[in-house]
């Protein structure tokens, strides 16, 4: 289908639907672009889809989006769209893929994802959740499932999770995990926020006392758990390049085929990243000083007493970094749109957590007494990372996250040491060893 | 603020890539002791590199300052290829190999272009002729023309210290208050320095009336100078990304195959990072050294203001950042080399030498950060 084609259906489409934006509208609205196959337009007919190429969704979107049509709230449903959403199109069957995908795309069923655990951060494959086969109380076959997960984005606003745990101990890590949709309104899920160093919550931690998931809700195999949470993480990157948020633009720091290391929470440091700091790939370059460096510029440009001599250079050295870094991300997107992915896009996200932090560090000593204030958030549940908008405390202690988050820079620095320098692996020594027998 | 960046390409084209694989084919022939071969005559004559930046009208090749960052990164890249002759092994350096006078043609070149058209340029462009600007190496961005050498008449008498590459020039180019001069290298002379660098030499050059043709007017003096100055200090972060670049290749290479505890030492931890970062920051440096290249190839010469307030940023960043890059890449190969990277007979301490004196030359890092300072509005305090 050509681009003038896909454009008259999309005038069509608009024609026929008011896009008026009361919840009931908003909700017939998305559920009829849907069915229309204009809502992501590279899934297959029938599941929102035209089976087109990825590299036209933008102008479907930006259709929608002059037309003043509602959206589907892409940030809120990111981790559904962007991870949720692939995995279950490559390993679901079509009862779950029509169950599935139409209210996680307009938005009526939030999605989390419930990977990381307290005892498996980096090495995700460690997790310990616990899935023991159990009949049903309506003698359906499925799973009594056990453990906890961490670090959960949107666990108390989403109907669904996807969620990976452990099916057989007896065997090596990477084997032995099964892939499940689990139902977060079942009995047994248990959300609770995680309050964290800047005082609010944007996570929560889920504990599983005894959940029951039917087994006509595992995706993929029994045992293949892995190999499917591959497809959820390999799809961060794709998704986030996809149009999930039409207005940003995306951001790739993993253009290589690789993920960034064995933590699934990628999605919203990209989403992180992108709103704040616009390293946007694909999307609209970041203006010179468009990042917090711009932030403490100002402060400087417009408070002559704070000026110190030794902190000219430091200042001086930090906005080096941010233009270099910049500029690096430009070129990036060049590479990118000339066909030519490379690795550099990991270097990003590695750089970007570097000096955010220097940055901030920084602007709390430049501000002296007023660094010494904070803004109070206890508890709050932001819905989006907003570094420029906060005070400077916040910005100090929310950018400790930016190396922990996504791939701890130690994990991307291995990443970037073995698979782009070729640099040789470290011994393993869990490998080969039955998961119940690895040290802990 | 925002920068009003010129629409310019960050990537090699295909042109670049084949003038790389030349110039790297003519710096490996170079480096080979048995080889005799004249590696300046290859570059300027044979590929012609001199004339890249030169207008076709004013008798050069017609390509842009681009392909000359480009020869920049590749001699970096080969700096051990210009090593003094005999140095490879134990001996003190005491012969020279043929000498590379890229950095001193760069600035005269660009100093050329920014005056009245001179048949010096068309000869500097085609090879035949190699000219000098004499800018003391150290000289930071924003220095006035340096008052150290006098007119009377059309003699010159006075003393440039530290020179760049003036020891293979034919003619020098003598920037003074009254305008720009042409002095014929047999009438100066040219007292080597011994240099830190001994892959860049430098050299004293002492006028004693000596006689001089005017190329420029006084009024034009200080726009040669300073676009000579700008287009070095962009060039020469090219050369510091391909010094880096070897250091950060060379030594992913040898830790690959250094065994130590019966283990590659590439293989642990402490030795990844390190590399890993120096990838990161060296990622970025091809970046910034690539936007300075294009904002110079861009700019147009004889108009300073047109050239003007984005070039100006775009070539001190590029020092601010790449100078310190190839330091430390530097700074690394040795370290992680262990042992032999302490050793004469190990080419990484040319390197080394090369990036720690380039990172003075035309401005330190920190001249360089002050002079973004005032151009981007974050005055001192």
């Amino acid at each position: 289908m050509h681009s003038d084609e896909l454009a008259a259906r999309v005038r069509d489409f608009l024609a026929a639907h008011d896009p008026a934006h009361d919840p009931a509208s908003v909700r017939d609205f998305l559920r009829a672009r849907f069915d229309a196959g204009l809502a992501w337009i590279s899934f297959p007919v029938g599941l929102g889809g035209l089976g087109l190429p990825r590299s036209m969704q933008p102008e479907v979107d930006a259709a929608f989006a002059a037309a003043g049509a509602p959206d589907n709230n892409p940030l809120r449903i990111g981790i559904g769209l962007g991870m949720a959403a692939p995995t279950i199109l490559a390993h679901g069957n079509d009862e779950q893929r029509r169950r599935w995908l139409r209210p996680l795309w307009t938005g009526e069923e939030v999605w989390c994802q419930l990977f990381s655990e307290p005892g498996a951060g980096s090495d995700l494959a460690a997790l310990g959740t616990r899935a023991v086969p159990e009949t049903g109380p309506d003698g359906r076959p499925g799973w009594r499932v056990n453990g906890q997960k961490v670090w959960t984005s949107l666990a108390h606003e989403a109907q669904w999770a996807i969620l990976v745990t452990r099916t057989d101990p007896d065997v090596p890590k990477h084997r032995g995990m099964t892939y499940f949709a689990c139902d977060m309104t079942a009995p047994g899920v248990e959300v609770r926020p995680l309050r964290q160093i800047t005082g609010e919550a944007e996570f929560n931690e889920v504990f599983l006392t005894d959940v029951w998931i039917p087994d006509e809700h595992r995706l993929g195999e029994v045992g293949d758990g892995w190999r499917v949470a591959q497809t959820t993480l390999m799809n961060e990157r794709v998704a986030i390049g996809g149009g999930a948020l039409p207005r940003e633009g995306s951001v790739i720091w993993i253009p290589d085929e690789h993920r960034l290391g064995e933590v699934g929470d990628g999605w919203r440091v990209a989403q992180t990243t992108l709103m704040n700091e616009r390293v946007a790939i694909g999307g609209g370059a970041l203006p010179r000083e468009g990042s917090v460096i711009g932030v403490v510029a100002r402060a400087w440009r417009e408070r002559p007493e704070l000026r110190e001599p030794g902190l000219h250079d430091q200042l001086m050295r930090l906005w080096v970094a941010a233009e270099a870094g910049r500029i690096a991300a430009n070129r990036i997107r060049e590479q990118l749109a000339a066909g030519q992915p490379g690795a550099e896009g990991s270097a990003v996200k590695y750089a970007y957590a570097r000096l955010n932090q220097e940055v901030s560090g920084f602007e709390l000593e430049l501000l002296g007494a007023d660094g010494l204030r904070y803004d109070d958030w206890t508890m709050r549940r932001p819905p989006i990372v907003d570094f420029q908008r906060r005070t400077p405390g916040y910005r100090y202690l929310r950018a400790k996250g930016n190396s922990i988050e996504g791939g701890t820079s130690e994990i991307l620095r291995n990443i970037i040491a073995e698979r782009v320098l070729g640099l040789p692996a470290e011994p393993r020594t869990d490998k080969d060893v039955a998961w119940k027998d690895l040290p802990r | 603020m925002e920068g009003s960046a010129p629409v310019t390409t960050l990537l090699y084209s295909e042109v670049e890539e084949d003038l790389r694989a030349a110039v790297r084919q003519a710096v490996t022939r170079a480096a080979d002791p048995s080889s005799s071969s004249d590696l300046w005559r290859t570059l300027s004559v044979e590929i012609g590199c001199a004339g890249l930046a030169v207008p076709e009208d004013r008798g050069g090749a017609g390509a842009s300052w681009r392909e000359v960052a480009v020869v920049a990164e590749e001699l970096g890249r080969g700096v051990a290829a210009l090593a003094p002759a005999g140095s490879s092994s134990s001996s003190t350096a005491s012969s020279s190999t043929a000498p590379v006078p890229f950095l001193g043609t760069t600035l005269a070149t660009a100093a050329l272009l920014a005056i009245e058209p001179t048949d010096v340029l068309a000869k500097v462009a085609s090879g035949g002729l190699v000219a000098v600007l004499a800018v003391p190496l150290a000289t930071p961005p924003g220095a006035p023309v340096p008052g150290s050498v006098a007119r009377d008449g059309e003699r010159l008498t006075g003393r440039v210290s530290g020179v760049a590459d003036a020891g293979a020039a034919d003619v020098l180019l003598l920037p003074t208050s009254d305008g720009l001069y042409a002095v014929e290298a047999a009438h100066a002379e040219l007292l080597p320095v011994t240099a830190l660098d001994q892959t860049r030499p430098l050299f004293d050059i002492v006028l004693d009336g000596s006689p001089a043709t005017p190329l420029a007017a006084a009024d034009t003096v200080a726009v040669a100078w300073r676009a000579a100055l700008t287009a070095g200090a962009v060039i020469l972060a090219s050369e510091q990304l391909g010094v880096a670049t070897w250091c950060l290749e060379s030594t992913v290479d040898y830790v690959k195959h250094r065994y130590q505890f019966a283990r590659p030492v590439g293989s642990f931890q402490a030795v990844k990072h390190r590399l890993a970062e120096l990838w990161v920051e060296v990622t970025q440096a091809r970046a910034v050294a690539r936007y300075a290249a294009g904002c110079l190839a861009d700019a147009d010469p004889g108009n300073e203001l047109a050239a003007g307030h984005e070039l100006a940023v775009a070539a001190s960043l590029a020092q601010a950042h790449c100078g310190p890059v190839a330091v430390r890449a530097a700074e690394e190969a040795v370290q992680l080399h262990g042992g032999i990277g302490f050793t004469w007979e190990h080419p990484t301490h040319w390197y080394l030498k090369r990036a720690k004196s380039s990172s003075i030359a035309l401005g330190t890092t920190t001249q360089h950060r002050a002079a973004l300072a005032v151009l981007v509005d974050l005055p001192p305090a």
